[in-house]
């Protein structure tokens, strides 16, 4: 048992286990990087005891804050997050000393470093991290602030489309210029619009789920009750053209499905979800070149292996370079492969690591993702189930997305990978995502209050003031 | 030749934690699905439990089951063992009450060292004892008839 100054909660907190858990994160993360230094310099030079003191630090006071704010909160979120995150470290920083090893033999200026800008987003989604679990003590209280959310969220959406601010990069316009920096609102955007959707659907889900009609042995609901997953369907299409990001617009979709079937038990929003991507795939298919690009490169990526195919190609060749084990962290050439720091991070990951390793990272997804239903399952609130189940589904999803389009099992479609690749703005929320999962876990896994004696209750209630219970 | 081992050692050494990593994960999650379930729970699935053990006392006057006489839910019986009895409309209530005048936690049965007392637990229309309302926990003897809302329950021995 470990005892700091914060008093002890009653009952199983599975703190300890957390705190085990993140220290073998650590230490994990710390043998990589010393992994990386052996293998690209020749010996575990300095900057090990440094990384591992500082990403110990960091996750030491989300622990704290966890263990004061969120003390029941499930134990094992923080601990794969935070190897994931360190993983990513790992990998960027081996991909930076890559481009400059490149850039030194090409007698190029070398590029600058990315892990460095990686490790200080990192400090500030644990910052996030960290004022979320204090400010939001209960997550119910959200409800409020639903429309808010729901506007802010269409606001970042649509930011990127406007002239001045919105800025284009590798052909999707999804960036903003702040300053120096360009963040990437419809991550953002992302949690908000869950927020919103949760507080809608436990609003609405008696009426989307008992008014229907039966068709053909399905449960239809009525044409009305349709109008918010149109809403939503529109506006994943918009964001599509107008931005240009695929990835985006199926994540969107796919959330609002998802929570959709969660609120109402009803498979028939699944089968109207699905045969509405259907129907504005073959749309988005025949109506644009570029998707259409896509989707040939994916059905035949070696015919294109010169052009549109080559990162895919790249990719493939790192992963079968990588094979089962691996040729080991620093000594393959995942640089090789266009974008490897952000979107194609799993394929330097198959290559150094192997198959075993990406098998692992996919396994740790995995108990985020199951930990987060199991949070759902868990809360007693609908609002709080809706939310966590929405968080964990968009996770498992955006894995899935990008996974499968390094992999070629879908078409390529640019999203991060949550935690691993190299982007500000998805570490940040993702932070505040596990935030809001551990938020809720916690509210679920707290045990009831010790029943009060009657005589106590009647004197609370004789006391207690005159208030107005609001909703 | 001594580098070379080092880097194969740190590359099988990581990808053997990473795994040693997972199992503990799934550890953990086996620990939550099968561990001790908290307090509340086991007091529940006692009740059950203690019906299927045969008694030690088999006293006469010693109330072993709570039936409900009148109302939704007549002819149900709880069988009594050494855990408090907490009636209601809440759903983890012992005797779960569909009775539109019954509060959701409304009163509990305690056993004592001479029988069962009952107390009510802040209820909005009230636990009558026969025809008084109780206000204290009460002991409550065989076959005296408690009316919560709609609902008569008495013990039975």
């Amino acid at each position: 048992m470990t005892s700091f100054t914060l008093p002890k909660p009653p009952g199983r907190t599975g703190r300890s286990a957390e705190l085990v858990l993140l220290v073998f994160a650590v230490a994990l993360a710390a043998l990589g990087y010393t992994a990386v230094q052996v293998a690209v310099t020749g010996s575990p030079s300095g900057g090990i005891l440094s990384y591992a003191l500082g990403l110990g630090v960091l996750y030491g006071l989300a622990h704290l804050a966890v263990r004061r704010w969120a003390p029941y909160a499930d134990p094992l979120l923080l601990p794969c997050v935070g190897l994931l995150n360190g993983l990513g470290l790992v990998m960027i920083r081996r991909l930076d000393l890559a481009a400059a090893e490149s850039a030194r033999q090409q007698g190029k200026v070398i590029p600058r470093a990315d892990a460095p800008l990686q490790l200080v987003w990192t400090v500030i989604g644990v910052v996030a991290f960290v004022a979320l679990l204090a400010v939001v003590r209960d997550h119910t209280r959200l409800t409020r602030y639903a429309y808010t959310c729901a506007a802010a969220g269409l606001v970042l959406l649509m930011l990127p489309a406007v002239p001045g601010v919105g800025a284009t990069i590798n052909g999707a316009r999804l960036w903003i210029r702040v300053g120096p920096l360009t963040v990437q609102p419809s991550e953002v955007a992302k949690i908000l619009l869950m927020v919103f959707f949760a507080a809608f659907l436990v609003a609405k889900r008696d009426v989307l789920s008992l008014a229907s009609r039966r068709i053909l042995g399905l449960d239809l609901p009525r044409a009305r009750d349709l109008g918010p997953v149109l809403v939503a369907w529109g506006f994943s299409i918009l964001v599509l053209v107008r931005e240009n990001d695929l990835g985006s617009s199926l994540l969107f979709f796919g959330i609002f499905v998802a929570m959709l079937y969660i609120a109402t038990e009803r498979t028939s929003w699944l089968l109207i979800g699905l045969s509405m991507f259907l129907a504005s795939s073959f749309l988005v298919y025949g109506l644009f070149a570029h998707v259409q690009r896509r989707v040939d490169t994916w059905l035949d990526p070696f015919a294109y292996s010169s052009g549109n195919g080559y990162q895919i190609v790249q990719g493939f060749f790192g992963m079968g370079t990588g094979g089962i084990f691996g040729t080991g962290l620093g000594e393959g050439s995942p640089g090789t492969v266009p974008y490897a720091k952000t979107d194609f991070i799993v394929a330097a990951i198959g290559e150094e690591l192997g198959l075993v390793g990406v098998m692992a990272v996919l396994v740790v997804f995995l108990v985020v993702v199951a930990r987060g239903l199991r949070a759902a399952i868990g809360c007693r609130d609908s609002f709080g189930k809706l939310l966590a189940g929405g968080l964990a589904f968009s996770m498992g999803l955006q894995v899935f997305v990008i996974v499968g389009g390094v992999t070629g099992l879908i078409p390529l479609t640019g999203v991060t990978l949550p935690f691993l690749s190299y982007g500000g703005s998805s570490v940040v929320t993702n932070y505040v995502l596990i935030a809001l999962l551990l938020r809720i876990s916690d509210a679920g896994r707290r045990p009831a209050p010790a029943p009060v004696s009657p005589a106590a209750a009647r004197a609370q209630l004789a006391d207690a003031p005159t208030t107005v219970v609001r909703r | 030749m001594g580098s070379a081992l080092v880097v194969a050692l740190l590359k099988y050494g990581l990808l053997a934690l990473l795994w040693v990593f997972v199992l503990l994960a799934v550890r953990t999650i086996r620990a939550d699905l099968l561990g001790k379930p908290s307090a509340v729970p086991q007091a529940a699935a006692a009740v059950p439990k203690a019906a299927r053990q045969p008694k030690p006392q088999r006293k006469k006057g010693v109330p072993r089951v709570l039936v409900v006489t009148e109302g939704a839910l007549q002819g149900t019986t709880v069988t009594l063992s050494t855990v408090p009895v907490t009636l209601g409309r809440a759903h983890d209530s012992t005797l779960v009450l569909t009775d539109d005048y019954a509060s959701n936690k409304h009163a509990r049965l305690v056993p004592t060292a001479d029988g069962w007392s009952l107390e009510d637990l802040g209820s909005t229309n009230g636990t009558y004892l026969g025809a008084t309302k109780v206000s204290r926990p009460t002991p409550v003897s065989v076959g005296s008839a408690i009316r919560i809302g709609k609902t008569v329950l008495e013990l039975r021995s």
